[in-house]
């Protein structure tokens, strides 16, 4: 047989042709795609902390840690509790060791007693994933493992990522990090596995003084959306456009 | 097995990654660490001697510099022998190192590194491309040389010479001149696509609007201008050892007096301080943008500069202006500038330039997480020097070390087949 170089290429350039152009018919979708289909889109998972309530009791952080399974003992953690200090001076002591995870009993900051009569306020925050509405943490992934499911909150497959820490460099809120097991990237999911199900998160449902709430913005009727619509909230870090969607009662200038 | 069994089992073994070599001050975020550390340092600096090489191999191939025609040969086949290497430090990062290849299978294309793998495989293509272009009739005339000889090592070579040519066995003027026609339209295409893949590392970085240091649309443009002069003096540094060496041997062989070593040492000097003239105008476009970047930020003193600026002026101080702008910008600047040019101060000066742009990179990856998002906090890098487990060796000095030693295995294998350093 044969055949020359150019009926060789003309054959290869007609093959391609022909075989391009039934495949062209399927989709190509990313898993990012796939599996955002999930979720239920009746449903906007919103959070709501009110930083009035928090006695920092570090609850919910044990919680979470249980729940989640995420190693207690390392001091990577899903949620924390910050505790501000702010002085007569101006000056600002904040801390979260283990994330709050055992509570604030101490009066010490770091080594440092903190003379009680030169206190101006003090206070806890707790943070958690802000499961924004435009997360840089799902634009930056760059084979899709991250995704931000129909209700709203933003997920990790632990199959696919690739364990690059794009991710956790791009997230404003310093919420990522690697799970020591699994290694790949890890974050707060709102406990969807729980809420998908009816169930409160394990930070709402182990707060005792109902500083946690979480609620669906979509039903007019929820508790925590009435809140969000009628009275004064605030977010975190609104400057990088993210459009964080864990509102704030209370917060103050110096919380960062 | 749950988690809680593992970590009941081996709680002590459990690598957050980052915990090892990071060390905070005042407040941090729990979760925050030094992720990206010594291996995405490596990352754009191997990227960026691969796009500078090329860059001097095209710009005798494109613009005609007949200045630089000796050392394009070489620089052309180092950036292939460099090439593989870009890839390797984000391999050894990767947590999940097997998977590294779903960036090709499912790309996330709102994701600067998603289109990494399609910007690399067609720089790849156009320097094989090239490199195939250059070589060819020398690899026609191997197979003449090789026809009907005896000896393992000559069948092999022979057989390796037919693949290479991939059956064009033409070496007719008209052929001849229609391979150089193809290697101008390569490099031509090469230099932007050279510029992308290494713009667009800075990119990868420069569009990060968490992290206040990294934030900047000139990151890409200071990346490729640091980039080329990086790469320039690689090849001007590899190519003055690999002339030393042979002027060496020459004087072994033959005698101090003897003509060649006169010709070797001539050829030498006079390939080195033409090259040095483009490595001084990379570098003051350079340091102009870096300097600008460093103004405005100082000028327009945003929420973040009061951390940067403790940052740079303050815990930083050594690293960025001492060992960046001094020692590696300013130093090898003089150094250069300086009429009556040998090459034992060329030599240095092109350690310093290297290290300068390492300690660029090194400034802007490590540097960039030297402080907290919450701006309250600080996070030192204590780089592992003697690895204990896998973790502490692919990000540690010795992984470092792997990397950068790789290049020039694999030269010395390329440069076997493809030989880019006669002086004649």
């Amino acid at each position: 047989m044969s055949c020359s170089r150019r009926d060789f290429i003309k054959n290869t350039f007609k093959t391609t042709l022909a075989s391009t152009l039934p495949l062209s018919a399927f989709k190509m979708l990313s898993p990012a795609e796939v599996k955002a289909y999930t979720g239920d889109s009746s449903i906007r998972w919103v959070f709501l902390v009110d930083t009035q309530k928090c006695v920092g009791c570090g609850l919910c952080v044990k919680a979470c840690k249980k729940e989640n399974e995420i190693p207690y003992d390392p001091p990577i953690t899903r949620t924390w509790v910050e505790r501000y200090v702010l002085m007569k001076n101006g000056q600002a002591h904040i801390e979260s060791p283990y994330g709050g995870r055992d509570g604030y009993t101490e009066t010490k900051i770091r080594e440092n007693e903190i003379p009680p009569e030169q206190i101006a306020k003090g206070f806890f925050v707790p943070k958690l994933c802000n499961q924004c509405k435009k997360p840089a943490c799902v634009q930056v992934c760059p084979v899709g493992a991250t995704y931000q499911t129909q209700d709203g909150v933003v997920l990790v497959d632990r199959k696919w990522c690739i364990g690059c820490g794009y991710c956790i460099m791009a997230c404003p809120y310093g919420m990522r990090f690697f799970h020591p097991i699994h290694k790949v990237a890890e974050k707060c999911t709102f406990c969807y596995h729980r809420i998908k199900n009816g169930m409160k998160t394990a930070c709402v449902q182990n707060c005792p003084f109902g500083a946690r709430r979480i609620g669906n913005l979509k039903d007019p009727n929820d508790p925590v959306t009435k809140v969000i619509m009628t009275e004064r909230v605030s977010v975190l870090k609104d400057e990088y456009g993210t459009k964080p969607q864990v509102y704030y009662i209370g917060l103050d200038t110096n919380v960062r | 097995m749950s988690v809680e069994n593992i970590v009941g089992q081996g709680g002590e073994h459990l690598v957050v990654h980052g915990l090892e070599w990071t060390a905070k001050e005042l407040f941090t975020y729990p979760n925050e660490f030094i992720y990206w550390s010594i291996q995405i340092v490596m990352y754009p600096y191997m990227t960026g001697l691969v796009a500078g090489a090329f860059v001097l191999s095209s710009l005798y191939h494109v613009f005609g510099q007949q200045d630089l025609k000796t050392i394009a040969r070489f620089s052309l086949v180092f950036s292939l022998a460099l090439l593989p290497v870009a890839m390797m430090p984000l391999q050894f990062h990767l947590q999940q190192p097997f998977r590294g290849m779903n960036v090709m299978f499912t790309p996330h294309f709102t994701s600067a590194i998603a289109a990494f793998g399609i910007v690399f495989s067609t720089y790849a293509v156009i320097v094989l491309s090239e490199i195939w272009f250059v070589y060819r009739k020398f690899f026609v005339d191997q197979i003449e040389i090789l026809k009907g000889k005896e000896g393992a090592v000559d069948r092999f070579k022979y057989y390796l010479y037919l693949l290479l040519s991939l059956g064009a066995f033409d070496t007719s003027d008209a052929a001849v001149a229609k391979d150089k026609k193809a290697v101008k339209i390569l490099a031509g295409i090469g230099i932007p696509v050279a510029c992308f893949l290494h713009g667009y590392a800075g990119f990868i970085f420069g569009s990060v609007k968490a992290n206040a240091l990294w934030m900047s649309p000139l990151m890409p443009v200071i990346f490729i201008m640091s980039a080329v002069v990086s790469g320039i003096a690689l090849c001007m540094l590899t190519y003055i050892i690999i002339m030393e060496f042979k002027k060496w041997s020459a004087i072994i062989a033959k005698g101090k007096g003897d003509e060649s070593v006169q010709v070797i040492a001539g050829a030498e000097l006079d390939v080195i301080t033409k090259t040095s003239r483009y490595l001084l105008g990379f570098l003051i476009a350079a340091i102009t943008l870096e300097l600008l970047d460093l103004i405005f930020r100082g000028y327009t003193a945003m929420k973040s500069w009061d951390i940067l600026r403790s940052v740079m002026y303050g815990k930083d101080f050594i690293h960025i202006f001492v060992m960046q702008y001094g020692i590696g910008n300013l130093l090898p600047f003089i150094m250069l500038l300086v009429p009556g040019l040998s090459i034992r101060r060329v030599f240095f000066a092109l350690i310093f330039v290297l290290f300068g742009v390492f300690m660029m990179r090194w400034n802007v990856v490590i540097g960039g997480q030297a402080f907290s998002l919450s701006f309250a906090g600080y996070m030192h890098y204590h780089m592992p020097i003697i690895p204990h487990n896998m973790e502490t060796y692919k990000e540690g000095l010795f992984g470092a070390l792997t990397v950068f030693a790789t290049p020039f295995a694999l030269f010395w294998v390329i440069n076997k087949v493809t030989p880019s350093l006669e002086y004649k």
